[in-house]
């Protein structure tokens, strides 16, 4: 199953990071409004590491359950972490200049969203989303 | 990468040519509210069709640009935003608000030239 990774230090990352994405989710075999879809909410979780942890990585896979095929997003940091996640998931609510959609607008673009963090240590956001 | 920007009488085409980074965008932002003022212009089209992604942060920003705009007396029309695009745009819960928007860089000069209301 093929892999790939992109560390984000800056916002030309986030470009490369969504391309990337988006490369991959073809293969796997979405097609055109999914795969902007999932273009989509790599750029939310990946300026979401520039914002809040200034650096982390991306990486991108092929995942299977049975039949379904699908793609799987991790977004790892090792920032502050977040507090309240029930808060941070809501619409709206930011702590950076942000307009607070990063993680509850990501979770509407996909099937499966969750969110690890631990204050001090760092964000793990984990997405996938299954090919119709 | 800067965006070009084209004077063509009254109005300003910002016609985007590949995928934006935030400080593009906000490079953008800058020299078009700067722009309107030195030309006088009293129309702007952003030409989006280029983008095959619009997140959070570029919504905002085109949005910034059409109040900053209106702020200097001009009206802003974003064009060409992609189907796929507007699909994940909704279904992420972003709007453009009260910017106005036609499908093509023919119909945004249409808009300009009539004046006409078509608010999203």
């Amino acid at each position: 199953m093929s892999e790939t990774r992109v560390s984000i230090h800056s916002d030309a990352d986030i470009i490369a990071a969504r391309r990337m994405g988006r490369e991959l989710a073809e293969g796997v075999g979405f097609s055109g409004s999914e795969l902007t879809i999932i273009a989509t909410a790599i750029s939310e979780i990946a300026r979401n590491i520039i914002e809040y942890a200034g650096n982390g990585e991306i990486v991108v896979r092929q995942t299977q359950q049975g039949t379904r095929r699908g793609i799987l997003v991790i977004a790892r940091d090792r920032g502050p972490g977040i507090p309240d996640i029930e808060l941070a998931m809501q619409d709206g609510y930011s702590t950076s200049k942000g307009i607070g959609l990063g993680l509850p607008g990501s979770r509407r673009l996909m099937d499966e969203f969750e969110v690890d963090s631990t204050v001090g240590k760092g964000t793990t956001v984990t997405m996938k989303k299954w090919v119709a | 990468m800067r965006v070009p920007i084209l004077k063509q009488g009254h109005y300003l085409i910002a016609s985007i040519q590949s995928a934006l980074t935030d400080a593009d965008l906000l490079q953008l932002r800058d020299d078009l509210a700067e722009m309107a003022g030195k030309y006088r212009s009293y129309g702007i089209i952003v030409d989006v069709t280029a983008l095959d992604v619009m997140d959070s942060f570029a919504v905002r920003t085109l949005r910034a640009i059409a109040h900053i705009l209106k702020m200097r007396g001009a009206r802003t029309v974003i064009v060409g935003i992609q189907p796929e695009v507007a699909i994940a745009m909704v279904q992420m819960g972003l709007t453009l608000g009260d910017t106005f928007t036609a499908l093509d860089l023919e119909e945004g000069l249409e808009l300009l030239e009539s004046g006409r209301d078509r608010r999203e």
